[in-house]
Order: C-alpha cells, then sequence, then structure tokens
C-alpha cells in the first residue's frame, strides 16, 4: 500500500493542476484509512494470539455475544486491556517522535532526548528502593512524575539567556540530565540489589499484565497529548520553513514550541509510564511515516499515530510467539526488529528523503 | 550539533628547534602542563594508593612501591592498590586519546566510537560472557568486549558501505544497529540470573574494581603500541582539522589518514572498555580541557592523555572513598562530574551566543 502511493506520488507532475492536488490528498485520505483498517486488524491479532491462541471468531464473539467461558474473559479481562494500552502507547510515541522531529527540525531526534526516560527510570528506582513500591500502577504515577519534573527542568535550563528554548539547547540539556539522573539511577541499583532484579525487568518496557487500571490512568494524558499535538501540525509546516519565515506568516513561534513540548512530555511521559522506556517507535515510525506522506505535518502527524500502534502491536505478537511459553518484551522486539528494518530503510531511501 | 567549531585560532606559539632531518615545535606552555599534570596524577596515585579500609601513610606508600617497606603494606600496595591505580591511569589516557582523535576527526566535540557502534558492541560481547557463559573470568569478558565492539562497528561500516561510506549514512547505520544490539543486552540480562544481572549491571558502568597486574600488562604493552602510532598520526589529525580539502593540499592522503585514526581510535578503546568496562565522559570531556589549558587550537595529544588520566585516578578515588566502605564503580563518579561539564558548555555556548 505504501509503496504503491509513493509510486504514484512521484509519478505525479510536480506543480500539476488543482486537480492533481485533489487527487493527492484523496490518495493519502485512503491510506490513512488503509492504514487505520490494518490497525484495526492488527488489534484483532493481539487479542487472538498469545499462549493460549484463540479463534479470530472467538475473539469476536466475546464482543457480540460474552457468555462468561474462559476463552471469552481472557480476551476481555486480559488481552483486551493490555492491546488498548499497546495502542494508545504506540499512538503517543509515534505522534511524540514526529513532534520531537519537526520541532528540531532534525530527523535524528527521539522523544526521549527531553530526558523522560531517564526521569522516569530514577523515579521508579527511588519508589522501588526507599518507598518498596511494587505494582505496576505505583510505577505509573511514579514514572509520570519523573518524566513530567525531568522535562520541565529541561525545559528551564535550554530556555536560559536570550532566545529562548532552541531545539540544540534543549538537546544538550537533556543529554546533560540524562547522564546525570542515569548514573543515580545505576548508583541505586548497583548498591540495591532487589531494586535491580524489579527495575530490569520495568526498563526494558513491556506490555505484559497491564490492565484496566493502568489504561485508566494513562487515558486523559495521552488524549490530551494527541489533541494538543495534531492541532499543532499547521503551525510546524511554518516552522519547518525556518523561525524568521515562520514569524512572517504570522505564527508564534514561542506559543508552538511550548505547546509541542507539553505535548511531548504528555505522551511521552505517559507512554514510559505505562510501560517503561520503548525507544525505538519513537524515532523510526515518523521516519517511515515521513518516506510515505513527505514533510507536510498534516498528513505526517497522524499517519505516525497510526503507524505506531500497529509496529508496537505487531512487535508484541511476534514477542508472544516467539519464546513460548514465555514472553520476549515489546520494547526488545521493536529494536531488533526496528533496528535492522531501519537500517535497510536508510539504505533504501535516498538521504533527501530523509 | 555544531556547537563551539570556531575555535579562535591562536598564533603559533613556542619555539621551533629544527635539524637538517626534521622540525620540532616545542611549546613550553604544553611542556609545562603536562610536568604539571603528571605530578598531579602521581600524588593523586599515592593519595589514591594510601586510603582505605587499612590505611598506610603516604612515606610507606612510597617505599612500598619500591618494595623495601613492611609485608603487610608491600602486599597491599604491590597486589591490590598499585595495579588498579595503574590500570586507572592508563584506561584514562587510552579514552582520552581515542575522544580526541574521534572528535578532531568528525569536527564535533560531541563525536566519540560510539557513532560507528563500538560502546553497544563490546557491552553486547561483555554480557553475553557474563551471563551465558558458566565461570567467564575477567579475562574472558574482555576478550567478549573487545570482539564485540570491533565486529560491531565492522559490521556497521560494512552496512554502511555503498559506493564509500557516506557520513550521515554512517551515524543513521550505526544507530539502527545499536539499538538492535542493546535489545539483545537488554533480552540477556532480564533472562539473567540475578548476581550475573549485578555483574553485568557494574560492567555497563565502567569498574576498576579488583583490578591487577593481569590487566595492568596487555593495557601496558597496547599503549606501548599504540600511543607512538597515535603520535605520529597526530601530526595528520591537525592537518585534517583544517578540512579535508586544506589537508589534501598540504600533502596528506586523506581517506588512508582517516582510516588509519579510525583504527587507532577504537583500538585505543576497545583496550580501554576491555580493562575496565565504557566509563562514561572521559573520552568526551578530556580532550577540550586539555585543549583550554594548553590554548591550543587543535588536538594535543601528550595533555590530552595526562587530562584523561588524571580524571579517572581522581574518580576512582572518589568512587571508592564516597560511600566507604561500599566502592561504587568508577563510571558513576566520572557520569557526575562529566554531566556538569555538558551543562557548563551548555550555558557558555548561549552566553557567547554560539547557538
Amino acid at each position: 500500500m505504501a509503496l504503491a502511493e509513493a509510486r504514484v506520488r512521484v509519478a505525479e507532475p510536480v506543480g500539476s493542476a488543482a486537480g492533481g492536488i485533489g487527487r493527492r490528498r484523496a490518495l493519502r485520505l485512503a491510506g490513512l484509512v488503509a492504514a487505520s483498517g490494518l490497525l484495526v486488524f492488527v488489534v484483532l491479532l493481539s487479542l487472538a494470539v498469545g499462549a493460549k491462541p484463540i479463534p479470530l471468531g472467538t475473539v469476536i464473539h466475546s464482543f457480540t455475544g460474552f457468555d462468561g467461558s474462559n476463552d471469552h474473559l481472557v480476551v476481555r479481562e486480559l488481552r483486551l486491556p493490555r492491546t488498548l494500552v499497546g495502542v494508545l502507547v504506540g499512538a503517543a510515541l509515534g505522534l511524540a517522535g514526529a513532534l520531537m522531529q519537526a520541532i528540531t527540525r532534525n530527523p535524528l531526534a527521539d522523544p526521549g532526548l527531553l530526558g523522560v526516560n531517564a526521569g522516569a527510570s530514577l523515579a521508579v528506582v527511588i519508589g522501588i528502593s526507599m518507598f518498596g513500591l511494587g505494582s505496576l500502577s505505583a510505577y505509573v504515577w511514579l514514572a509520570f512524575f519523573g518524566a513530567a519534573v525531568t522535562s520541565v527542568v529541561v525545559y528551564a535550563l535550554g530556555s536560559m539567556g536570550r532566545g529562548g528554548a532552541t531545539p540544540v539547547r534543549l538537546a544538550l540539556a537533556g543529554a546533560a540530565l540524562s547522564a546525570l539522573l542515569g548514573a543515580l539511577t545505576s548508583a541505586v541499583v548497583l548498591l540495591d540489589q532487589a531494586t535491580l532484579d524489579q527495575f530490569r525487568f520495568w526498563v526494558v518496557g513491556s506490555l505484559a499484565g497491564r490492565d484496566q487500571d493502568v489504561l485508566v490512568q494513562v487515558l486523559p494524558f495521552i488524549v490530551v497529548g494527541l489533541v494538543v499535538g495534531l492541532g499543532c501540525a499547521r503551525p510546524l509546516n511554518a516552522l519547518g520553513l525556518g523561525e524568521e519565515t515562520a514569524r512572517a506568516l504570522g505564527t508564534r513561534v514561542g506559543w508552538t514550541r511550548a505547546a509541542t513540548a507539553l505535548s511531548v512530555t504528555l505522551l511521552c511521559g505517559a507512554a514510559t509510564a505505562a510501560c517503561g522506556p520503548i525507544g525505538f517507535i519513537g524515532l523510526v515510525v515518523p521516519l517511515a511515516a515521513r518516506a510515505v506522506v513527505g514533510p507536510d505535518q498534516r498528513w505526517l502527524l497522524p499517519y505516525s499515530a497510526v503507524i505506531g500502534p500497529i509496529v508496537l502491536l505487531v512487535c508484541d505478537v511476534v514477542g508472544r510467539v516467539i519464546a513460548r511459553p514465555s514472553e520476549v518484551q515489546v520494547g526488545i522486539m521493536t529494536a531488533a526488529i526496528g533496528g535492522p528494518a531501519f537500517v535497510l530503510l536508510v539504505r533504501r531511501v535516498r538521504m533527501a528523503q530523509l | 550539533m555544531s556547537l563551539a567549531l570556531q575555535r579562535s585560532r591562536s598564533p603559533i606559539t613556542g619555539r621551533v628547534v629544527r635539524t637538517r632531518r626534521i622540525s620540532v615545535r616545542l611549546d613550553g606552555r604544553a611542556i609545562g602542563l603536562s610536568g604539571v599534570l603528571a605530578a598531579a596524577i602521581v600524588a593523586i596515585g599515592c593519595w589514591s594508593i594510601s586510603v582505605g579500609d587499612f590505611p598506610i601513610p603516604i612515606s610507606e606508600v612510597v617505599r612500598a612501591v619500591f618494595a623495601t617497606a613492611s609485608d603487610d603494606a608491600e602486599f597491599i600496595v604491590q597486589t591490590l592498590r598499585l595495579p588498579r591505580v595503574l590500570t586507572a591511569i592508563m584506561v584514562g589516557a587510552a579514552f582520552a586519546i581515542s575522544g580526541g582523535i574521534f572528535q578532531s576527526l568528525a569536527n564535533n566535540p560531541l563525536a566519540s566510537p560510539d557513532i560507528v557502534g563500538f560502546n553497544s558492541g563490546a557491552a553486547l560481547g561483555a554480557v553475553f560472557m557474563i551471563v551465558l557463559v558458566e565461570g567467564a573470568g575477567s579475562l574472558e569478558v574482555s576478550f567478549g568486549a573487545i570482539v564485540g565492539g570491533v565486529g560491531t562497528a565492522v559490521l556497521v561500516y560494512v552496512f554502511a558501505y555503498k559506493r564509500g561510506v557516506h557520513g550521515y549514512r554512517l551515524i543513521l547505520v550505526g544507530i539502527g544497529i545499536g539499538f538492535a544490539v542493546s535489545a539483545v543486552v537488554n533480552y540477556l540480562i532480564t533472562r539473567a540470573q540475578i548476581y550475573e544481572a549485578q555483574r553485568a549491571a557494574v560492567w555497563l558502568t565502567g569498574s576498576l574494581n579488583g583490578r591487577g597486574w593481569e590487566h595492568v600488562r596487555p593495557v601496558g604493552f597496547g599503549l606501548l603500541v599504540l600511543v607512538p602510532i597515535a603520535a605520529v598520526l597526530a601530526r595528520r589529525l591537525r592537518l585534517l582539522e583544517l578540512g579535508p580539502d586544506t589537508a589534501a593540499a598540504l600533502g596528506v592522503r586523506v581517506g588512508r589518514a582517516r582510516l588509519g585514526l579510525v583504527l587507532v581510535g577504537i583500538a585505543l578503546a576497545a583496550l580501554a572498555t576491555a580493562s575496565a568496562g565504557p566509563i562514561a565522559f572521559i573520552a568526551l570531556v578530556s580532550p577540550p580541557i586539555a585543549r583550554r589549558l594548553v590554548r591550543s587550537p587543535g588536538f594535543t595529544l601528550v595533555p590530552t592523555a595526562l587530562v584523561g588520566a588524571l580524571l579517572t585516578v581522581t574518580a576512582d578515588l572518589v568512587a571508592r572513598r564516597i560511600m566507604a566502605p561500599t566502592e561504587l564503580p568508577v563510571g558513576i563518579a566520572t557520569a557526575v562530574i562529566g554531566a556538569p561539564y555538558l551543562l557548563w558548555l551548555l550555558t557558555r555556548e548561549i552566553r557567547t551566543g554560539a547557538m
């Protein structure tokens, strides 16, 4: 689907009449609808596949005519919350990555750049080590708190001096703070074996055991983040032309950056809170989306938000079947599958398109 | 990221000594500074040897190094603390030179051997040995780190190669492979017994705990070979800093010089990582500190190495004593020192309006 569309786009004469633009828009819309359809299919797959395979018919039947049987319970009580958390987290990471790359105008920017993952990790480690917390829903608040505090500090550090928060300053401040927090995290973990034993499973990023509580906890943050982020598309398009041009076009640069940073923090903080740090989605999904639809943020952002959950859920499903009866965490699978895929993409696509 | 690249090119200082065949510029400031740094390394090293659960007075330390002290002191100094301090010095120097080479080559103050995936590969090799190989000692772990690091670097190069190695593609491929390799490391750590996981975590932080003569000898020998090569290549590196075209015009074979420098840089990083793990920030901060102290516009080998050695010895002393009797890994101390340096770099750039 994606390839066919890209080919059509290339074949189009540049700057053709309004009819061409309308057709392109229709194609992109069709692509988005098709991607959403694929997402629905992947969701059904994620409900059906697992330690106990359940036929698709039974999965659908558990919603249309719930009869309380074991299979129906597994689908509705265990797999549905996990899958929905996966959809939310995938959408959040995909969109956060696209926003981060748009605001920094750097295709290598990653939502972790603001120090969100490092802050969340330190908060979780402190919670485990000093307050003896051990439940997933306790981790959610800790991680979200740590992520939020860190990104506020990074933003404050990056906005010192004249000129406000430029992307390079934010990146440097994020890198510095991440290093510092990472060192503190290792210090705690190395001195406390019991904490390491819990932390090592959280830090790889996993969807296992995420239930309705986790879903409800992160839902509002991710919804607000999605709305704010998708609303930034137009001013981000203007910003892509350069700060001065954007100003001349009437864009409020400071507001746009602040709103984008807020959205990234909400999305990435909530995603990390729900699943632990999952690295690769935020970097690769927007790059893939850009290869399909080009640099227009009005399309790039929604495409990223739809492709993100597809990739995350597929990785999760593969992780469930690859090492039966146990599971490989989704954070490991995304990097293990995404890394080589990314290398192939880099070798195929011309650099100008990245 | 291009920051702090517009270095002021200060006029060339020092005295030029010419014979018929060679001419050498002797920079008085660099020589004097190197003397001060070396003295500081010796002083901190002696201090580090003297403190611990069994304190040894400095005078006794000096005598014990030359093996004329009491039996207890001699054992502790000769077997436990002296090799650790020597390892710290040499590992620090190796990381610093390696970092300086990569930063000058990439003309980027944040560059490191990690752009070709070296560190993540070394981590995979070491963790593989720790988790999957029964009874792997430190020798096996070091071996694993070297194989993993160099193997990953080669892999990144091969995959980035497509009618020549394009800089941007190299970085992207390095990121992709680095992610995949780190995923395997994480997987191994979740599958490990908890004591193996802890050993892996210590290794990943970078630690000098329990380093003995069996570590000093290979690193020392490696440095004896690599540092002279680096010294010869450093001349070309300084020309390369002027840009590839200028360097070529001045008679440097750019491709060959770059390849040689990358190989030496990776070999030094491999040596250091194999003996102490990936100690953070030494490679990053030593070259610019040396540059600032010497007031040299380019890479200076000896001061850079000495700054790295001094930082590592000091950080190890801090890490050993700050929560005594618990010894923290040295990598935590270097990160706590290095992160503020990055922040300082940031504020300075903001003040001077460079960003």
